[in-house]
Order: C-alpha cells, then sequence, then structure tokens
C-alpha cells in the first residue's frame, strides 16, 4: 500500500471524474485538475470567489464550480480550457447547484427553495421548476439519467413530480400520503421510486415509474422514524434505518419486511467476529489481510500504530446516552451502505458512534463488528469488490474485507487527520481528505505508481 | 361385702362410726350425725380402743363381740343356751371360726384394697397423661389457630397488595391512554400550526417569488463562451404533443422492460424450482415403490391408498408434458401427491429412526438380555457342576486316604489289589488317553466357538456400520438430488426387503453355535465378552467345570454304552446338561475308578522306581 505526497485541500472539495481519469481538488477559490495515477496537474482554473461545491458532468467534459455566497455557478471545460460559463442567479440567490445526468443542463436551486432553475449550456432555454421542496433529498435522477424526480409543497402538501430530462417535461405528477416528505430515492434499476416521511414518523413509500402506488410500509407509531434510506446496487433490497436503532430490510416483490437488523450493544454470539481497534505497538498482528504484503518496513512514521484485535465474546460496545430533550437525539441507524455486489450492508448507528457493522445480506446474520477507537466519521464501499473503507477523523484508514480488516496510519509529517474518503472508480486508490490536505493512498503496487510518489508506508 | 357395708343397725352407731373413721365411711351426713352422737363416747372409746378387754370386762367384750359378730351375721360365740336365764357358755370352736373367717375377710379387704389403690394409681396416671395429652393438644390448638390468624392475616395483606397493584396498573394504563391522546392532540394542533405556519410561509414566499423575479434581474443570467453540443450530438426537439406521447411511449418501455426482465427471472426461478421438484418427486417414487410390498403386508389403510397413487404418479411421470403445463391445471393435484409423498417419507423416515433408535437401545437389551439370561443359566448350572465335581473330588480324597491307611496295614491286600489292578491298569490306561483326546477335542471346541463369536461380533459391527452409512446415505440422498442414489435404492431395497428376513439367520447362528450362551445381541457386548473370556475367573473355573465335565463325561461314556458316547462325541453341540446328567449318576464310580487309577498308577510308579 502506498501513499502519494500531501496536496492541499480547502473545503473537502476533492472529487475523482466519472471516467476515472482525474481527480479535481480546490483551493480557495482555484480548481486544481490532476490525473488520477500521475496526479501531475492537467488544468487549473480560477473562479472568482472561495468554491464551496464541485461537481463533474457525467461524461466528464464539465466541471461545475458553485459560489454559493455570491450566488454563482461557474462551469470549466476539461477539454476547452478557454470555454468558460458563469451563471449567476441574482437576487434569487443559490443554495444547490448540480448536473443533469446529461451534463449539459445546470439545475440550481434557489434561496428559501423558491424555485429550481434548469440552465441549458446548449441553447438559450432557461426552464423553471417552481415549489421544490426543501427537504433532505428532494432531487434524484435515475441511473440512466432518464427521469427527474423531484419532491414539490404545494398547499401543505407532499407531491413528487416525474420529468423526462431529455426535454424537461412533466411525466408524471402524483401527491404522496406523508405528513412531511424527507426524501426520495430512485431504485438503481430506475423502475421504482422511494418516498419516506420526516423523523416524526416512520412511513416509507414506493411509487412505479409511472407513480403508481407499489406499497407502504410502517414499522411502528408514535416515535421517531426513518434515520436513513438505502436501495441495494440490484434493487432487490430497499434497506431503511430508524430511530429505534434497528435497519430493516424490505424485499422488491412483496415489498413486505424480509428481515430486521437491531444494534444491540452487546454482541453474544460468538459466531460473530468482533475485531476491536487497539492502539498498541507489538510486533504481533492480529487480524492481517490479504491486502498486498507490506514492502520493505520504511520506518517508524508514526508514534501510536493501532491494530485490530479480534475480541472475544461476549463484548459490550461503548454507547452513547442520548440527550433525549434535544432535537436530533444522537439515535439510530444514521448510515447505510450496500456493497457493490450487494452481499454486504454496512451500517452505523448513532448511539454506538464507534462502531461499523456489517452484515451479510445472503444469510441475513450479523457478519462482522470493527470498534474503533474514536467515533466513525465516514466509510465507504469500493466501488469493485467488498471492501469497505473508513475513517474516523484520526491519521489512520481502516479496511475491511470479508478475509479480515486492517487499520493503516497515513504517512506524512504532522497529523493527518482523515476527515472524508472517496474511492476511485477502479478501487485502486482511495483519496484521503483533512481539513486541508489530501492525499491518494494505492491500493496495487503497480512499479510505476509505486516508484512515481516516494513516500510509502507498510501497514501494520 | 355388699351386705357387710351396708348395715345400717342403730346399735352398731358407734361401732360403724368407729369404721367410718378407720375405713372412709360412705356417707358424709351420716358420718356427722354418727360424729355428734358419739362425742360423749369419745372418751370411752378411746379407752375402749387403747384396751378393748381386760381382766374385768372379758365377759362384756365377749358379749359385746358376739353380739357384733351376729349383727354381722356370723354365729354366736356362745353355745346354744338351753334356757335363757342360764350363762351362755363360750363356743371355741365358734370364736376360732369366726376369727379365721375375719382374717380371711381381712386378707380380702386388703386384696382388694391393694387393687384398688394400684387402679387407683393406674387411672391416676392415665388421668395425668390424658391431662398432659389435652394440655398438648390445646397448645397444638393454640398455635394453629395463631397460625391460622397469621395467615390470615397475610392473605389479607397480599390481597391488599393486589388490589393496590391492581389499582396501580389501572393508574397506568390510564396515564398511558391518557399520554397517547395527548400525543395525539399535540400532533394534531402541531400539524395544525405548521400548516397555518407553512400557509404564511408559502404567502411569503410567494410575494418574494413576485418580488425576485418579475423584477426583470438583469443580474440572472448565464455567461457562456458558446454554446457546447448536445452529448448525444443531436439537437433539441421541440415541445409538442408527440414528444409528450414519446415520452409515455418510453416510460412505459422501460416499464415493461424492467417487467420481462423480472418475469424472465421468476420464469427461470420457477423451471429451476420445477426441475427440483420433478427430481425430488421423481426420487420419492423410485425410494417409496420398493417399499410397496411392506406396507401392504402392514395393511396400512392409509399409506395403502397413497402407493396406489405413487403408482400412478410414476406412469403420469412418463408423460413429462404434464410437468410443462402451466401451474394452474397441475398444481393442485402436483401439490397434493408431493405432499403424500412427503408424508410417506417422513413416516418412514420415522419408522427408521425408530428402528435405529430400538437397534441402538432395545437391540442391544433385548438380544442380550436373552442372550445373558441364556448365559446365567448357563453359569448356574456350570457351578453347580462345579460343585459336584468339588465334592467329587473331597469324597475321592477321602478313599485315597482310606485306602492309603489301609494299604499302610496291610500289605498282602494291597498287593492283591495290585495284581487285581495290573489287569486294570491297561484298561484304565486307555481310558486315559481316551479321556485326553476328548479334553483336547473340547479345548478345540471351545476355542473355536470364542473365534466364532468375535467374529460374529465382528459381523455384526459391520453391518450396523454398513446399515448407519446407509442410513445417512439416504438421508443425504433425499436432501440433494444428485443422481448416485439409483444403487442406493437398490441397496435400499434389498436391506428393506430382506431385513427381517435377514436378521433372523444372522441372530440364530450364534444362538446355535454356541452353547454356552456366547451374546448374540450387539458386537460390543460380544467382543467384550470374548476379550474378557480368560481373564475372569468365572471363566476360568468355566474352563475347569468344562474339563472336569469332560473328563466325568468321558468316564461315564466309559462306563455307559458306546451308543451313548458317540453322539457325544460326533454331536459337539452337545449341552453340558446331558453330560452332567449323564455323569451324575455313576459320578461314585467314575471318580472312583478314576481315583483307583491315579492311585494305582503312582503305586505302579513306586513300584517301578526300585
Amino acid at each position: 500500500m502506498n501513499f502519494s505526497e500531501v496536496f492541499k485541500l480547502s473545503s473537502l472539495l476533492c472529487k475523482f471524474s466519472p471516467d476515472g481519469k482525474y481527480l479535481a481538488s480546490c483551493v480557495q477559490y482555484r480548481l486544481v485538475v490532476r490525473d488520477a495515477n500521475t496526479l501531475q496537474i492537467r488544468q487549473l482554473y480560477t473562479c472568482l470567489d472561495q468554491i464551496q461545491h464541485i461537481e463533474w458532468s457525467a461524461d466528464s467534459l464539465f466541471i461545475l464550480c458553485a459560489l454559493y455566497k455570491r450566488g454563482l455557478v461557474q462551469v470549466w471545460s476539461l477539454e476547452q480550457p478557454e470555454w468558460h460559463c458563469k451563471i449567476d442567479e441574482g437576487s434569487a440567490g443559490l443554495v444547490a447547484s448540480c448536473w443533469s445526468p446529461d451534463g449539459r443542463h445546470i439545475l440550481n436551486t434557489t434561496e428559501f427553495h423558491l424555485r429550481i432553475t434548469v440552465w441549458s449550456l446548449c441553447t438559450k432555454s432557461v426552464s423553471y421548476i417552481k415549489y421544490p421542496k426543501a427537504c433532505q433529498q428532494g432531487v434524484t435522477f435515475t441511473r440512466d439519467g432518464r427521469y427527474l424526480a423531484l419532491a414539490e409543497r404545494r398547499d401543505c402538501k407532499d407531491y413528487v413530480s416525474i420529468l423526462v430530462c431529455s426535454d424537461w417535461q412533466l411525466l408524471r405528477h402524483f401527491d404522496t400520503d406523508t405528513q412531511d416528505l424527507a426524501g426520495i430515492e430512485w431504485a438503481p434499476n430506475g423502475c421504482v421510486l422511494a418516498a419516506w416521511d420526516s423523523c416524526l414518523e416512520y412511513k416509507i413509500l414506493l411509487y412505479s415509474l409511472d407513480g403508481r402506488l407499489l406499497s407502504t410500509f410502517c414499522a411502528y407509531e408514535w416515535s421517531l422514524g426513518i434515520k436513513s434510506v438505502a436501495w441495494s446496487p440490484s434493487s432487490q433490497f430497499l434497506a431503511v434505518g430508524s430511530y429505534d436503532g434497528k435497519v430493516r430490510i424490505l424485499n422488491h416483490v412483496t415489498w413486505k419486511m424480509i428481515t430486521e437488523f437491531g444494534h444491540p450493544a452487546t454482541i453474544n454470539n460468538p459466531k460473530i467476529v468482533v475485531y476491536k481497534e487497539a492502539e498498541k505497538s507489538p510486533p504481533l498482528v492480529l487480524g492481517r489481510l490479504a491486502f498486498p504484503p507490506p514492502r520493505a518496513a520504511a520506518g517508524p512514521l508514526s508514534s501510536t500504530e493501532s491494530k485490530y484485535e479480534v475480541a472475544s465474546v461476549p463484548v459490550s460496545l461503548q454507547t452513547l446516552k442520548p440527550a433525549a430533550d434535544r432535537a436530533n437525539p444522537r439515535i439510530g441507524v444514521g448510515a447505510l451502505a450496500f456493497s457493490p455486489d450487494s452481499c454486504f450492508l454496512a451500517t452505523r448507528s448513532d448511539s454506538v458512534p464507534t462502531a461499523v457493522w456489517i452484515w451479510d445480506i445472503q444469510k441475513l446474520r450479523l457478519l462482522a463488528v470493527l470498534e474503533q477507537l474514536s467515533a466513525v466519521r465516514c466509510f465507504q464501499w469500493d466501488p469493485r469488490q467488498a471492501r469497505l473503507a473508513i475513517c474516523t477523523g484520526g491519521s489512520k484508514v481502516y479496511l475491511w474485507s470479508p478475509a479480515g480488516c486492517v487499520s493503516v496510519q497515513v504517512p506524512g509529517e504532522g497529523d493527518f487527520q482523515v476527515l472524508s474518503l472517496c474511492w476511485h472508480l477502479s478501487g485502486d486508490s482511495l483519496a484521503l481528505l483533512s481539513k486541508d490536505h489530501f492525499c491518494l493512498c494505492f491500493l496495487e503496487t503497480e512499479q510505476g505508481v509505486g516508484t512515481a510518489f516516494g513516500q510509502r508506508a507498510d501497514h501494520t | 361385702m355388699g351386705d357387710w357395708m351396708t348395715v345400717t343397725d342403730p346399735e352398731s352407731k358407734y361401732i360403724s362410726q368407729y369404721t367410718s373413721e378407720t375405713k372412709m365411711s360412705p356417707s358424709s351426713l351420716y358420718s356427722q350425725q354418727v360424729l355428734c352422737s358419739s362425742i360423749p363416747l369419745s372418751k370411752n372409746v378411746h379407752s375402749f380402743f387403747s384396751a378393748f378387754c381386760t381382766e374385768e370386762n372379758i365377759e362384756q367384750s365377749i358379749s359385746y363381740l358376739d353380739q357384733e359378730l351376729t349383727t354381722f351375721g356370723f354365729p354366736s360365740l356362745y353355745e346354744e343356751s338351753k334356757g335363757k336365764e342360764t350363762k351362755r357358755e363360750l363356743n371355741i370352736v365358734a370364736v376360732l371360726n369366726c376369727m379365721n373367717e375375719l382374717l380371711v375377710l381381712q386378707r380380702k379387704n386388703l386384696l382388694a384394697q391393694e387393687n384398688v389403690e394400684t387402679q387407683n394409681l393406674k387411672l391416676g396416671s392415665d388421668m395425668d397423661h390424658l391431662q398432659n395429652c389435652y394440655a398438648k393438644l390445646k397448645e397444638q390448638l393454640e398455635t394453629s389457630r395463631r397460625e391460622m390468624i397469621g395467615l390470615q392475616e397475610r392473605d389479607r395483606q397480599l390481597q391488599c397488595k393486589n388490589r393496590n397493584l391492581h389499582q396501580l396498573l389501572k393508574n397506568e394504563k390510564d396515564e398511558v391512554q391518557k399520554l397517547q391522546s395527548i400525543i395525539a392532540s399535540r400532533a394534531t394542533q402541531y400539524n395544525h400550526d405548521m400548516k397555518r405556519k407553512e400557509r404564511e410561509y408559502n404567502k411569503l414566499k410567494e410575494r418574494l417569488h413576485q418580488l425576485v423575479m418579475n423584477k426583470k434581474d438583469k443580474k440572472i443570467a448565464m455567461e457562456v463562451l458558446n454554446y457546447v453540443g448536445r452529448a448525444d450530438g443531436k439537437r433539441g426537439s421541440w415541445r409538442t404533443g408527440k414528444t409528450e406521447a414519446r415520452n409515455e411511449d418510453e416510460m412505459y418501455k422501460i416499464l415493461l422492460n424492467d417487467y420481462e426482465y423480472r418475469q424472465k427471472q421468476i420464469l427461470m426461478e420457477n423451471a429451476e424450482l420445477k426441475k427440483v421438484l420433478q427430481q425430488m418427486k421423481k426420487e420419492m417414487i423410485s425410494l417409496l415403490s420398493p417399499q410397496k410390498q411392506k406396507p401392504r403386508e402392514r395393511a396400512d389403510d392409509s399409506t395403502g391408498t397413497v402407493i396406489s397413487d405413487i403408482e400412478e404418479d410414476a406412469g403420469e411421470l412418463s408423460r413429462e408434458s404434464t410437468w410443462d403445463l402451466s401451474c394452474e391445471t397441475v398444481r393442485e393435484q402436483l401439490t397434493n401427491s408431493i405432499r403424500k409423498q412427503w408424508r410417506i417419507l417422513k413416516s418412514h423416515v420415522e419408522k427408521l429412526d425408530n428402528q435405529v433408535s430400538k437397534v441402538h437401545l432395545e437391540g442391544f437389551n433385548d438380544e442380550d438380555v436373552i442372550s445373558r439370561q441364556d448365559h446365567e443359566q448357563e453359569t448356574e448350572k456350570l457351578e453347580l457342576e462345579i460343585q459336584q465335581c468339588k465334592e467329587m473330588i473331597k469324597t475321592q480324597q477321602q478313599l485315597l486316604q482310606q485306602q492309603l491307611a489301609t494299604a499302610c496295614d496291610d500289605d498282602t491286600t494291597s498287593l492283591l489289589r495290585d495284581c487285581y489292578l495290573l489287569e486294570e491298569k491297561e484298561r484304565l490306561k486307555e481310558e486315559w488317553s481316551l479321556f485326553k483326546e476328548q479334553k483336547k477335542n473340547f479345548e478345540k471346541e471351545r476355542r473355536s466357538f470364542t473365534e466364532a463369536a468375535i467374529r460374529l461380533g465382528l459381523e455384526r459391527k459391520a453391518f450396523e456400520e454398513e446399515r448407519a452409512s446407509w442410513l445417512k446415505q439416504q438421508f443425504l440422498n433425499m436432501t440433494t438430488f444428485d443422481h448416485q442414489n439409483s444403487e442406493n435404492v437398490k441397496l435400499f431395497s434389498a436391506f428393506s426387503g430382506s431385513s427381517d428376513r435377514d436378521n433372523p439367520t444372522v441372530h440364530s447362528r450364534p444362538r446355535q453355535k454356541k452353547p454356552h450362551g456366547a451374546p448374540s445381541g450387539s458386537p460390543v457386548c460380544t467382543s467384550k465378552l470374548t476379550k474378557s473370556l480368560p481373564a475372569s475367573p468365572s471363566t476360568s473355573d468355566f474352563c475347569q467345570t468344562r474339563s472336569c465335565v469332560s473328563e466325568h463325561s468321558s468316564v461315564s461314556v466309559l462306563n455307559t454304552t458306546p451308543e451313548e458316547s458317540k453322539p457325544n462325541q460326533v454331536g459337539r453341540e452337545c449341552t453340558n446338561q446331558k453330560w452332567s446328567v449323564a455323569s451324575r449318576p455313576d459320578s461314585q464310580e467314575g471318580c472312583y475308578s478314576g481315583c483307583s487309577s491315579t492311585y494305582a498308577n503312582s503305586h505302579v510308579e513306586k513300584d517301578d522306581l526300585p
């Protein structure tokens, strides 16, 4: 495992292009585009102000930089560096900006969610969509980029509009039986839309593309409801994490619950492997992974090393006592992610912030629990295989695969606090983001890469 | 005595008073009277008591006594007077008689008194006892009463508690209901408020929209160097009704595609399942058909009908086109037949399970018990024989000693006997050799028996293992559908068909072969027993008895007719009992002859030595 040198970064803005060739990162008002393999700078763009959001177009030809404070969006072309485009939302303000799937339209949401403006890069036409709902996830495109589903709020009622992306024509418009719609999400096959209510009520509705209500699911009443929702990549399962600390898996045939996964604070089943991160520096290594074997020891780069130990059951995990009298209590399943092969589900229960739970979807049971020393910030699956990368805001990155798990110290002078991470499309490299810097972690030991970027580290 | 007590003559007032003083008077009133009357006489009485009779008053006292005695019904102390005036003579004889009678009476009284006293004592002690008992019972009663009160109190408390808890529960329930209603009302209120707020917010938004958007904001604009081409290279199309229709079409196409894909998947899954079902059915049929005979023999009414169904199904199976029909028509039939077959299979498996458990539990014991009984009987017999043989040996020894003693006494007789025995010696030697040979034969036989037992045990074990493995395989084959089990089926049928016929032969063989009841039930047992045979003392005894018996039998054989001996030699399976029975009547003789032979031998050797 090799690490690149450390580059400057601001606002955690660092993204691989969808085709995997480039890596865009922001430093204050500058946008730097590098080659994803060699990390040589390909382009450098200067925006008018501090960049707050970047997004690659689907064809990796354009990059959108949103400057929310100024109500501006600047678009850059990778092929034609001299080409530029600036969209000013004026006094209406700007709170969100995103690409349409065709990469030729930009959807800007004005302040107070007054409307969504659709700007075209091909023609002068501008479309407006009124009444967008200000919610967690109100805009979603299908995977194939044909349709846009939009949450709306009119006359104190929730609606969903389905629009055809090619000409922004309204295809379907229907009201949803929700008190306060919190989010919508297309199934990966683009035929089913999941819509869920706000946390005050546990309710999830499933709509067909043509607007028919397929099913509704309500697990319980009178308590805080859904916190997170995730479709499996095969569209076969819908995982719903809720405030009662459980994940419920719905199937795509009957839309009924297959199973529910609780997140107990103590693990008694000896079949479950509990990896416990231990901060020590003994030569003994537990929980080794089938990652490439360590290259020659590069010397002690860090003072504290950590490793995983397989804890013997029963294990009791550290739990937080949630403040019951505050809004948004730290309980419930706050993060859910299916592995790309739909075989595993990683979850984090917010009342046990240091643990990541990995569930086997084929056997519908808990497979492993990773207990970290500090709270888990973010985790993401390798897009190619069942390999999960986790960061906790420390100077380490953690990887889990069915074969085991490993913690890797990020080399470099000073502390490199990994706050976020994102995988390269190929699963060969991983961008690790800290507050002011980022670096790349190459998981494949390719000679060229290894020699090009000097600093190496071996995993503990 | 009764009349003695009831005397109430006025004349004898003071006497009775006296008596009442000495011996408790019956009535206090009477004694009172007497006391009153006797007060002036008290002194007299005293003096009279201290010295009843003095020199002076002999006459008076006699007369007084006479009076007294007559009143008490005794004959008079005086002789019968002829005249009234004449002085009556004292009749000594009467006096003595009276005295005697008085003494007798006194003794009687004393006895009675004693009796009464003892009775009194007894009664007193009884009384005490009863009083104790009474006190105890009273105590018990008291304690139980107290206990009862305590329990009642506790009961009352518990009831109280229960009532309280009920009340609490009710209160809690009420509370819950109240809270729920509060929540509901709050929710409605919240929703209401939210709606109101949202309306206001919407109004504001609308206003803002108008303000912001209607100003013709110059700033809201897009500066672009040049418009880029569409990603698909096509030009944008006009929005018309056509495009709308096309969009609809496309949407439905997508949906249709999805449904088709899903249907295909479901069809594939269905086909797979059908395949599995078909295979399962086939295998079930092939599995269950060889069993047909057995259940029919058992005349199971339910399985009989089902088996006919199976036959039908088997026929059905040939025309496989039915399987490809849509499920609608075949479904019920199919599920029913599968269910039935499954039931049969289940019952069969259960039966097998039972059999296996029987084999494991009863099988061992059942046959084992029998064999053990045999074994015990046999050992008992053998022990008896040992006893007899020991007795025989004792008698032989005694006889030997006697003979030795006699032989020492007179040499002539011994010489005579010697010469007489020399004749016999040859015969005895012959007998001896024969005897030895027989012994050897018996030894050999015995060894072969043990070997056979061991072999049988091993065989049985192997059979058990085979059976277990077969069962396992059978079960596995039921779950996994590989094509191997045609062989297994054969195996199974072979087993199931002939197991009952096979088993008796297997079991009967050891019974025939092993007369001393080597266990044929379980391989483990047999092996254990055969292994422990040489070590255990009982078996060594057994060996001894065997040899002993063989000796005796040979002797007896020699003594009896050759017709009898022949079957003994040829028929090796002949039981010991026969031998012992045969030996018993002539044991004395045999012993004697055996002893004599040994003695003779020694004697001969002695003779030969010098």
